[in-house]
């Protein structure tokens, strides 16, 4: 045998491994993709072959090429091959390819169920621990849900390697599977408190992640982490739990008073700049979230912006850039104290390396005021020019924009100045963000009145030059900024000097390779030109400009009016009548200018962007009545078709609708005029027509004056300088005028009081340039305040979103399964934790003193349980549920007050600092003790009378009789335990309940009844032995046997030995060294009552026929007084089923083997069976391990596979309770005894 | 959270990718691509941390990355992770990998991806820290890497003498290996605890 093996690893090791893989695809760099594809193929080769070890080898190669962009889906079946293989090492390369590959749209994941259980409850950690990494990766919903109640068992498992990565994968869970998170919280906050660092740094993280999304529900767990924090010395959890600090402290101001001092302690004392760091973010969360400012906190803020100006200093560029990432959080609500900090931040912005200029740059956002916007934006514009990525340009740019409008343009004295910086932004190539430039123009120019005919200038002289912006291809976005141009030179064309020129350049027919959107503007802003063109030539008779102005829309607007843009041609041509129409009239000598000018009358005003939302709904509307009465069902339905009454209704009501006399409708409008008029926020037509003719109200703009000091049609030349020099003139001036002014006064108030005027000049003294009135944005009225932010209803998140305090109800708790070897934890452990939820529930009382007492009582409780009891717990057990809605329902009448209050009440204790009334003390502590007797008495029923002394005569007396009832319960149970024990075990084998599922009966709505492979293999009086026997994946001599030892005696069960006579055939194996009769010591002992599973392998030659082994138990009973020796003898059975492995077959390979001829048939047929079809195959899977290939209608066909590789096929038809089924197989007596067996198991049904 | 880990070498191969949210294969190639230009033309001496938002989820994720000598570790992370903390954990990764090959280099990386797969698991599941100890780390590795052996047992023992020989014959390996097997210096960091 051992030459076989090595026989195949020769075979093997010409195989190419992952590392002649990659040494391969090194040596032909130049056709890379050509070899690929041929190691491809080998590997598909490869995967055919049966070798466990092939595969393997296979799916480590594909891993790689994954990696390198290759999609690998197609062999996702393999990697559940290979994850499914027994040897650690397989095991591992099938996970790893399944964590790099597998997702949710994997349809084979689902394969994955048992072989995923399987390995979690694995003896071996490893095999354990790979699985929940993998499962990590590539977990679903339908995975979370079924497999969550088996990682939470995990997360109580002894060794510290799982718990840690069972606590970890609890988030991953609990994303997919929501309903999760309620019943395993207990558990998950118990190991908070794990003595194994690792763990609890596990569940830090998990907490803080879940925290971190929906921080209110962790309100309550504030001082656990309070209590963690002052005593944990590892740094990853302190900066996980001070991080979570200040998520949480925006929800609750006191927590954050009582931190401060806490990470104050920390920031003086700790070396780690990391945990420094989030200390000190922490600190500002606080201060945030303590608006207040009261004044000790001052100091806070003062050590908080030190310690982040001595990281913005340090030479790590790492500590720089946070240091100013932290700063910029302060700035929010303590601008003055970093303003202090100006010269660091612009310093920043000169440094070399990107992200830290871009964090200075946010920084600015908050540092600017009326006095240094001009100079913080000429910097910034210097730096425009230097950048070299259009990304940090861009981001250049809309950081300008933000510095410039923020709060309502506040800062902005001088808005010539701000226009030309916006048009000095316009000669960035290549930026992105041309309708940002856009829409601040827009918003400049109808926000600010009095900046409109520089704005007209300034724009009039951008759509002169528009080749210049234009001048790459369209996808140039600066081009939006004509967007905007056209738009305002249009709009307010009374600014214009020269319309005419304008109208040209707006006209030339280059404009027809502009985006759609923009040409559109510009014919209708071409028409506004003209009217004004023409009310400037108002009056002159026979006016040869206004006939020209016309003569040219008529020539230039046919090229819009072919334009592809639905908009621009609809317009064009709209236009293009109404110009014919004039020149028509104008020939005429009809004066035309009046009218015209009157199509665009009217000023838009600005509309806040949220004020459509906020219109109020006025009293009286009822959005929800029907405006006419509902429609009749029975009247629609019965009475008239639906299309006649639809047809009829509206004519009628127009019809009356018209009847509204025309006098009513004068009345009406009258009426809504007089509103308007008096309403301020509504349009009026009136001024505006008026500001036709008016000169416009805005005098006082100097527009010449500009001209003459700022030529503006040098181009190259920015402007913005000059403005800054302007200012800086202005002001002096300005201030050389206060000085005066002020020593005038000094004069007139001699002696009186010294004023500083020396001093710096305050922000309230620099007045704007101009008296400009900002337009705000019109919002309507009784607008509602409220800021009701949408949040996204995608996030995932969400569903997390769960109250924890509230006490879990029993249709919550997780989908256990219930057949499940107890043994796999000990007793005592899974009820600890199962008692969790009610502990959090019980928490009545309001202080951890009382806490404290509790836990002792219980403690005590359990000692002595532990003694005496042990039957008593396995009992407990088993009435686990009922016990718990028991105990629920007592609680909820006898404590009215909630648990959630309680809880809430406990954080705010813990919040106050004050010391506890003793009164209070005493109020609550009958109720924490009838609390500790609901506890006893669920979970001890049989406990001492004298053990709850200091309770309530009637809460011992209830107790006591419920101890009673549970006697007498007790003995049925016990009956019904026997029962449950025989479908326990479903799970071990291959085929589980599920794995029918999978094959294909899902839809059937039929639920299966259990099903179960355990056999009985001996019983007497001792203990009862089950057994099922399974084939061997990898080896194709070797099966394995479960056998599952039940104590059923009071007594203690140890040294169990295990032996089998071997026959020629088939052997026991034994550890070498042993002699071939020795027997096999069961690695376990069985204390009353509990039952546990070992394995044992044999080997076999043949597997074609069925045979028996004659075997002993001998095991020593050890009881209170004595202890026997005791001896069982049993008869194993080896079916030729049990040599057969569910494997799964591709309908196609199926044809082909059916095809091949090399199989041999034969065939049954079963009468009288009376179940349905899918039942049926289902028990042919389950209990003969076939997995079903195809199904059509009643008539499937299955395959298996011996562990000797004999293929098994059959076809299996049914009509009226005739069952009948062709088989074919390499080996006719294999096919036979198997067809046997089959018929034998559905002859006991 | 940690959304994805990479590692590549100064050229842009792939040497190592781990994503923890699902992406297609291209995509999965198209990240790893971006990512290398954008922080391939960084100098040195500058800081660590990138806003690679776009690449990733949402703007919320920051790429955090230490060049050694031919390599870069990537990690791309949420606001939940602490910046300096992930700059360690790299440094807790290198110096791993340093001690379970033995002075790595990018060799290393190249023919044991697996390996180096492996070791990451024990660190970090499913986007979470899982172990910072080195030594845990290195001993729960080490342990498994004896389970493995123990399997192969008799059957592993001529495919290894193979490898051995496959790998002795080649005197062209340097050769093929242009990018210099330089290791890996891990630099003395100070230390994070």
């Amino acid at each position: 045998m051992a030459l076989k093996i090595v026989k195949g690893s020769i075979d093997r090791m010409f195989d190419k491994n992952l590392q002649d893989l990659v040494r391969g695809i090194r040596n032909h760099k130049d056709d890379e993709a050509k070899y690929i594809s041929t190691c491809i193929d080998e590997i598909k080769q490869e995967l055919k072959q049966d070798n466990i070890a092939v595969k393997a080898n296979a799916v480590c190669k594909l891993t790689y090429l994954q990696m390198l962009g290759y999609d690998v889906s197609w062999a996702a079946f393999n990697i559940v091959e290979v994850m499914s293989s027994s040897k650690f090492t397989y095991k591992r390369i099938g996970y790893l390819a399944a964590s790099q590959c597998f997702h949710e749209g994997t349809d084979v994941i689902m394969l994955t169920t048992n072989q995923i259980r399987k390995d979690l409850s694995s003896p071996n950690q490893y095999d354990t621990g790979v699985a929940l990494t993998g499962l990590s990766c590539f977990v679903t919903p339908d995975l979370a849900r079924d497999l969550a109640n088996d990682i939470m068992t995990l997360m109580s498992h002894t060794k510290p390697y799982i718990r840690k990565k069972a606590v970890l994968i609890m988030y991953k869970v609990f994303l997919k599977y929501p309903e999760s998170l309620r019943p395993a919280f207990p558990r998950l906050k118990e190991k908070l408190e794990d003595p194994d660092p690792g763990v609890q740094s596990a569940a830090v993280n998990v907490i803080c992640e879940l925290a971190r999304r929906n921080p209110k529900n962790y309100l309550s767990l504030a001082p656990l982490f309070f209590k963690l924090m002052t005593s944990s010395t590892n740094n990853w959890v302190l900066i996980k739990i001070i991080k979570l600090f200040g998520a949480l402290t925006p929800l609750e101001p006191r927590l954050g008073k009582k931190l401060i001092e806490p990470l104050t302690n920390l920031i003086h004392s700790t070396s780690a700049m990391s945990l420094l760091y989030e200390c000190v973010n922490t600190v500002i969360a606080v201060l945030i979230s303590l608006s207040s400012g009261m004044p000790n906190h001052s100091a806070s803020i003062q050590l908080c912006v030190q310690k982040l100006r001595i990281l913005i200093e340090d030479s790590d560029q790492n500590l720089k850039y946070l240091g100013l990432l932290a700063m910029s959080k302060i700035l929010k609500t303590h601008p003055k104290s970093v303003q202090s900090h100006k010269d660091l931040i612009l310093q920043c912005l000169d440094d070399k390396d990107e992200s830290i200029r871009l964090r200075a740059l946010d920084l600015l956002y908050g540092m600017v005021s009326k006095k240094n916007l001009m100079e913080i934006v000429k910097k910034l514009m210097l730096h425009v020019d230097k950048a070299e990525g259009t990304t940090y340009r861009d981001e250049l740019l809309t950081k300008i924009i933000d510095i410039c409008s923020q709060s309502n343009f506040q800062y902005i004295t001088n808005f010539e100045w701000y226009i030309s910086i916006l048009v000095e932004l316009t000669r960035l190539e290549g930026t992105r963000h041309g309708h940002l430039i856009a829409s601040q123009m827009l918003d400049v120019a109808i926000r600010v009145k009095a900046i409109r005919g520089f704005a007209v200038a300034q724009m009039a002289t951008l759509l002169d030059n528009a080749h210049l912006l234009t001048g790459n291809t369209q996808r140039n976005g600066i081009c939006e900024v004509l967007y905007a141009a056209a738009w305002i030179c249009g709009e307010f064309s009374e600014h214009l000097e020269d319309p005419m020129q304008t109208l040209e350049a707006m006209l030339r027919p280059k404009v027809a390779t502009l985006p759609g959107h923009i040409q559109a503007v510009y014919v209708q802003n071409a028409a506004k030109l003209f009217a004004t063109v023409l009310r400037k030539h108002d009056g002159e008779t026979e006016s040869q400009a206004a006939q020209e102005t016309s003569q040219l829309l008529i020539d230039r607007l046919p090229l819009f009016v072919q334009s592809a843009n639905l908009e621009v041609q609809e317009r064009a041509s709209c236009i293009l009548q109404l110009v014919k129409y004039i020149q028509k009239l104008q020939q005429k000598n009809v004066e035309v200018a009046e009218e015209v000018t009157a199509l665009f009358a009217g000023e838009l005003n600005p509309v806040a962007p949220k004020a459509q939302k906020k219109v109020p709904i006025p009293e009286g509307l009822d959005l929800d009545a029907w405006i006419n009465e509902p429609p009749s069902e029975s009247e629609s339905e019965d009475e008239k078709p639906k299309a006649v009454f639809a047809k009829e209704e509206p004519k009628h009501s127009r019809s009356r609708h018209t009847e509204v006399d025309e006098k009513e409708l004068a009345r009406r409008r009258e009426v809504r005029k007089q509103e308007q008029a008096n309403n301020p926020f509504y349009i009026k037509a009136s001024p505006s027509s008026q500001k036709v003719y008016d000169a416009p109200g805005v005098e006082h703009i100097p527009v010449v004056q500009i001209d003459l000091s700022v030529p503006l049609k040098v181009p190259g030349m920015p402007m913005s300088d000059q403005y800054l020099k302007l200012e800086v003139e202005r002001r002096q001036k300005e201030k050389a005028e206060r000085k005066k002014k002020e020593k005038k006064k000094k004069r007139e108030k001699r002696g009186k009081e010294r004023k500083a005027d020396s001093g710096p000049e305050s922000e309230e003294d620099i007045t704007p340039a101009h008296q400009v009135d900002i337009v705000t944005e019109e919002m309507p009225e009784n607008a509602l305040p409220s800021d009701d932010d949408d949040k996204d209803p995608n996030d995932p998140h969400k569903a997390l979103d769960i109250d924890l305090d509230k006490p879990l109800a029993d249709s919550e708790k997780l989908p256990v399964r219930t057949h499940r070897p107890e043994a796999l934890k000990s007793p005592a452990e899974d009820r600890d934790s199962e008692s969790v939820p009610q502990e959090t529930k019980k928490k009545s009382g309001k202080e951890k003193k009382k806490d404290k007492e509790k836990d002792r009582k219980r403690s005590k409780e359990e000692k002595k349980k532990k003694k005496k009891h042990k039957e008593v717990e396995e009992e407990l057990l088993e009435s686990q549920p009922e016990e718990a809605v028991q105990s629920e329902e007592t609680k909820e009448a006898a404590a009215p007050p909630t648990s959630t209050s309680a809880e809430a009440s406990d954080l705010d204790f813990w919040l106050s600092s004050a010391p506890v009334p003793p009164a209070a003390q005493e109020v609550t502590a009958p109720s924490s003790a009838a609390a500790a007797v609901d506890t006893s008495s669920a979970a001890a029923p049989e406990s001492e009378p004298d053990e709850p002394k200091d309770t309530e005569p009637e809460d011992t007396k209830s107790s006591k009789h419920k101890k009673k009832k549970q006697k007498k319960e007790k003995e049925e149970k016990e009956k019904k335990k026997k029962k449950r024990h025989h479908h326990h075990h479903q799970h071990h084998s291959d085929a589980g309940g599920e794995d029918s599922v999978q094959n294909g009966t899902v839809e059937e709505e039929e639920p299966l009844p259990p099903m179960s492979n355990y056999s009985l293999l001996a019983e007497n009086s001792y203990i009862k032995m089950v057994y099922d026997i399974q084939g061997n994946h990898q080896d194709e001599s070797k099966v394995v046997v479960s056998v599952i030892f039940e104590n059923k005696s009071d007594s203690f069960l140890k040294s169990m030995e295990f032996n089998v006579l071997d026959s020629l055939n088939s052997k026991l194996q034994r550890p070498e060294g042993a002699g071939a009769h020795d027997s096999l010591t069961v690695p376990f002992q069985l204390p009353p009552g509990v039952s546990n599973e070992a394995r044992f392998v044999f080997s076999v030659q043949s597997i074609i026929m069925p045979q028996k082994l004659k075997g002993t138990l001998t095991f020593i009973v050890k009881s209170d007084e004595s202890s026997t020796h005791e001896k069982l003898d049993f008869k194993l059975h080896f079916t030729c089923t049990s040599y057969l492995i569910t494997t799964p077959c591709y309908s196609d390979a199926y044809a082909k083997l059916l095809e091949s001829g090399d199989l041999k048939g034969s065939s049954l047929r079963l009468e009288g069976i009376n179940m349905p079809f899918h039942h049926l195959l289902a028990r042919i899977c389950f209990h003969h391990h076939f997995s079903v290939v195809e199904r059509i209608d009643s008539c499937a066909s299955m395959y298996s596979r011996s562990i000797q590789g004999h293929h098994v096929c059959l076809l299996v038809k049914t009509s009226d309770q005739t069952v009948s089924i062709d088989a074919k197989c390499d080996e006719p007596s294999l096919l036979g005894n198997v067809l046997d067996e089959i018929k034998q198991t559905f002859s006991k049904c | 959270m940690i959304k994805a880990i990479l590692i590549f070498n100064n050229h842009g191969k792939p040497r190592l990718s781990k994503f923890y949210e699902h992406y297609t294969e291209d995509t999965e190639q198209q990240i790893i691509r971006e990512t290398f230009h954008l922080v391939s033309k960084r100098d040195e001496n500058i800081c660590n941390f990138l806003e690679g938002g776009l690449l990733i989820g949402g703007s919320d994720n920051k790429l955090i990355y230490r060049h050694y000598a031919t390599l870069y570790f990537v990690f791309c992370v949420d606001s939940s992770e602490s910046e300096l903390g992930i700059l360690d954990l790299i440094q807790v990764f290198v110096e791993t990998l340093d001690k379970c090959f033995e002075n790595v280099c990018e060799l290393d990386l190249i023919f044991h991806v697996d390996k180096v797969h492996n070791i990451l698991a024990e660190m970090v599941m499913g986007g979470m820290v899982l172990e910072t100890n080195m030594s845990e780390i290195i001993t729960q590795v080490e342990a498994q890497g004896k389970m493995e052996k123990s399997e192969a047992g008799i059957a592993g023992a001529p495919a290894r003498a193979v490898s051995a020989v496959k790998n002795m014959n080649l005197p062209e390996m340097p050769k093929n290996i242009n990018i210099g097997d330089i290791s890996i210096k891990v630099p003395n960091l100070p230390s994070f605890k």
